[in-house]
């Protein structure tokens, strides 16, 4: 074949596009594509195909697409924590004449990469997940307001996550970091696929994440159960329909400005490039508007997440509902007027820097007002110290001081001084696993016994929760002083050896965070072993107060069999305190949503775009970009969407339960 | 969707409103004719002699004209979905004010201090 037919076919991929000459990413290769044929082998033995097919893949069942957010979350949180410990080994080691074993291309990748994948696939899948799973049920909904879309915005987060891993072995990740500033990102400093494979993920994964996000607010404003007025709405719910509102309004700005740097990459226009008027710093701008308020996009929901388990482990109402409300609220608008603070040192006049840093500091009030609603809910409370109240504590403990960096970072004189350092970088890793990441974990804990009926093994969870702790501390604390002491952040190889001690004391941190992770991974394994002793027969293992524990667990597909009526906050709290019984006949048959395959073809679709336009195949973008709209078109003709589950199915189901069911 | 018993329906804001009367469409139609008659007449005519007072009026008109068709074409009120809809248009608004006026806020500062590039068109500018 000629030359040109091949790029015509292949467009600039070729035979060097693969690492072989790479051992690191080569090995890796080998053991990523053992694991995943010994998988692929294992779900074909067992004949998992069909049922993975019907039950999950295709499920519009809002319970099972968020336990899928949520497995995507821990599997790419995995590879982004290998990318840390990598970044950690090179940083403890190249010192002086010593090189590290990362060269510094590779190293770029694994430092974008992480930041990226632990955002965009690790972050906002597990809090996504989370609302998904918990919300409908603590609202009394049988499903979200639209459950096809809810399947395909998982699967295009899916199709982005995949994209960005296919990049490890085809050609290469981006070396811009994680947000890829112009005009570095520009296709005359970075010529590769890198940036190319960065936007196309972050593009399809980002239409997933909003129309995911239209669909929690649709779902909170519209289908609450009856009675349940806004102030009755469980706090979580609260978080959750503010950070979605939140990123309702965000999302726009970040796919806009990404759509201006594709055009400068394939089109030749110039936003963002330094050449014909063009303003790098617009880029900036632009991804910061959405950069700011993500944060609270992601933390909301964790503070939510404290909010309930603070509550329920406490035995008390939340101190202060209404001013947690406000402060939610005020935090969301809040959120979106600081962006500039993250480029304060751009050149901008001191109205402007005086402006968003004040602005940035006044953020602290709601949150600190949010410490003490939790505090005081704790006091005189009967706290009982289990794994998710744990939690919650180290998060406060930790949270704090990320808080109090965050408030000194926002004046404008000591950003000049800290901005691009790795004091910055500790900051935003002490907020995002002191705030986001523990919060994760307390809901994962939390919740985990009402979506699979059994609790997850207690010790294995004390050596997840000491590991995270622990290991928190122990790596970022060194960062913040080599920070403080003027070290930048990005840099693969110093020549300073008093550093030195620094980087390996937080190499040894990111070891006993894995620690954590690992015993994460195996409090799963052995609850999933010891699952008969810990067995949840009552649907409200920890005394819970909002309705979900008013089911069974797992709940049955259809959520509740007659719909809650709420007359108080912490609805099921009331119910059981005016001796609540559950109705045992009379069951009606039950309207829900049919399973669909076409979130997963048209998320395959983006895929295939995706990779054809990062390689320039064009005929590959063509054909998928006219299937996706043929396959989009077509399933609006598509009129069986809904079914009826018998009332005799109903009613067998809710007797099967009746054992496992509070109040029966 | 019109999976109604999926959607428990939370009381006030259930209903939706109707698509507006015949009178609501002409009352929208007229204000939007004389709104945009005016401008164009005051730049045809030069009836002011200050073009920045036209382009003012021209954008104050504009924004007026943009509330003529959220309410009587849009419907907008403040009782369509139990108030949603107004609290949704008013968020929709401060944000998009926000955005556009944020950034331009700060790239005209940006340029204000930057030093002129020799040959770019942003030397021009200053």
């Amino acid at each position: 074949m000629t030359e040109t037919t091949l790029k015509t076919i292949f467009g600039r991929l070729g035979w060097e596009s693969f690492p072989i000459h790479e051992p690191i990413l080569f090995g890796t290769f080998i053991v990523v594509a053992l694991l995943g044929v010994a998988i692929v082998g294992a779900v074909t033995w067992f004949r998992l195909w069909g049922y993975l097919w019907k039950e999950w893949f295709t499920s519009v069942d809002h319970k099972k697409i968020g336990i899928m957010y949520i497995i995507l979350g821990i599997i790419m949180l995995l590879r982004g924590f290998a990318d840390a410990l990598m970044m950690r080994a090179q940083q403890a080691i190249a010192f002086g004449a010593n090189e590290g074993y990362l060269p510094a291309h590779h190293y770029d990748q694994i430092f974008t990469a992480h930041g990226t994948i632990m955002i965009f696939f690790v972050a906002i899948p597990l809090v996504v997940g989370l609302i998904n799973f918990v919300m409908p049920l603590q609202i009394g909904a049988r499903d979200v307001a639209f459950p096809f879309l809810n399947n395909l915005s998982f699967w295009l987060t899916a199709a982005g996550a995949v994209l960005t891993m296919t990049s490890l072995f085809i050609g290469e990740f981006a070396r811009t970091g994680w947000l890829s500033y112009a005009p570095l990102a520009e296709l005359s400093y970075s010529p590769d696929t890198g940036v190319d494979y960065y936007l196309w993920s972050l593009q399809i994964a980002g239409v997933g994440t909003t129309l995911s996000a239209i669909n929690m607010v649709a779902t909170i404003i519209k289908m609450r159960a009856p009675g349940m007025t806004m102030m009755k709405l469980p706090v979580f719910c609260w978080t959750a329909l503010c950070s979605n509102v939140l990123a309702i309004a965000i999302f726009p700005a970040l796919t806009a400005a990404f759509f201006l740097l594709m055009l400068d990459r394939y089109v030749g226009t110039n936003f963002f490039t330094n050449e014909l008027g063009g303003a790098p710093m617009m880029y900036w701008n632009m991804v910061w508007i959405w950069g700011h308020p993500e944060v609270y996009v992601l933390v909301l929901p964790a503070f939510g997440i404290y909010s309930e388990i603070t509550s329920t482990f406490t035995g008390k109402r939340l101190f202060g509902y209404t001013s947690m409300v406000y402060a939610t609220v005020v935090i969301t608008i809040l959120s979106y007027l600081v962006w500039l603070h993250h480029f304060f040192t751009m050149g901008a006049g001191p109205a402007v820097n005086s402006f968003f840093g004040i602005a940035t500091m006044v953020i602290s009030i709601p949150t600190g007002a949010k410490i003490f609603n939790w505090l005081f809910t704790m006091y005189r409370g009967d706290i009982r110290f289990e794994l998710p109240m744990q939690w919650v504590v180290a998060f406060m403990l930790t949270f704090v001081v990320g808080g109090m960096t965050g408030v000194l970072l926002a004046i404008p004189p000591a950003d000049f001084v800290l901005h691009n350092s790795l004091f910055l970088v500790a900051h935003f890793h002490n907020v995002i696993i002191g705030g986001v990441v523990f919060g994760l974990f307390a809901g994962i804990v939390y919740w985990f016994p009402k979506a699979f009926g059994f609790k997850l093994d207690p010790f294995w969870g004390k050596v997840a929760f000491w590991g995270w702790v622990v290991g928190y501390w122990v790596a970022w604390t060194p960062i913040y002083v080599v920070g403080l002491m003027g070290t930048a952040r990005r840099i693969r190889h110093f020549d300073d050896p008093s550093f030195q001690p620094y980087f390996v004391i937080a190499a040894i941190g990111a070891l006993i965070i894995l620690v954590g992770i690992l015993g994460f991974v195996m409090s799963i394994v052995m609850g999933f072993v010891k699952r008969e002793e810990l067995r949840d027969t009552t649907g409200d293992p920890w005394d819970g107060r909002t309705l979900e524990w008013s089911t069974s667990s797992p709940p049955p597909a259809y959520n509740f069999a007659f719909l809650p009526v709420v007359h108080d906050l912490d609805a099921w709290y009331d119910m059981k305190a005016r001796g609540y019984e559950r109705p045992e006949g009379d069951f009606r048959p039950i309207h829900m949503p049919k399973n669909t395959g076409t979130g997963v073809i048209l998320a395959g679709l983006s895929l295939a775009l995706g990779f054809g336009m990062v390689w320039y195949m064009w005929w590959l973008a063509a054909l998928s970009f006219i299937g996706l709209l043929a396959v989009a078109i077509g399933h609006t003709f598509n009129l069986k969407r809904d079914t009826f589950i018998p009332a005799a199915e109903v009613a067998a189901t809710e007797r099967a339960r009746q054992p496992l069911i509070v109040g029966a | 969707m019109s999976t109604h018993s999926l959607h428990a329906a939370p009381g006030p804001q259930g209903s939706a409103r109707g698509h507006g009367s015949r009178r609501g469409y002409r009352i929208g139609a007229v204000l939007s004719i004389i709104l945009t008659v005016v401008p164009f007449w005051l730049v045809m005519s030069g009836a002011l002699p200050d073009p920045a007072v036209t382009a003012a009026i021209i954008f104050a008109l504009a924004l007026v004209q943009i509330v003529v068709h959220v309410v009587s074409f849009l419907h907008l009120d403040t009782q369509s979905e139990g108030g949603w809809t107004l609290l949704a248009f008013l968020f929709t608004a401060v944000i998009v004010v926000l955005t556009i006026g944020g950034s331009v806020w700060v790239m005209y500062h940006l340029n204000a201090n930057m030093m002129p590039m020799p040959d770019s068109a942003t030397s021009t500018m200053r």
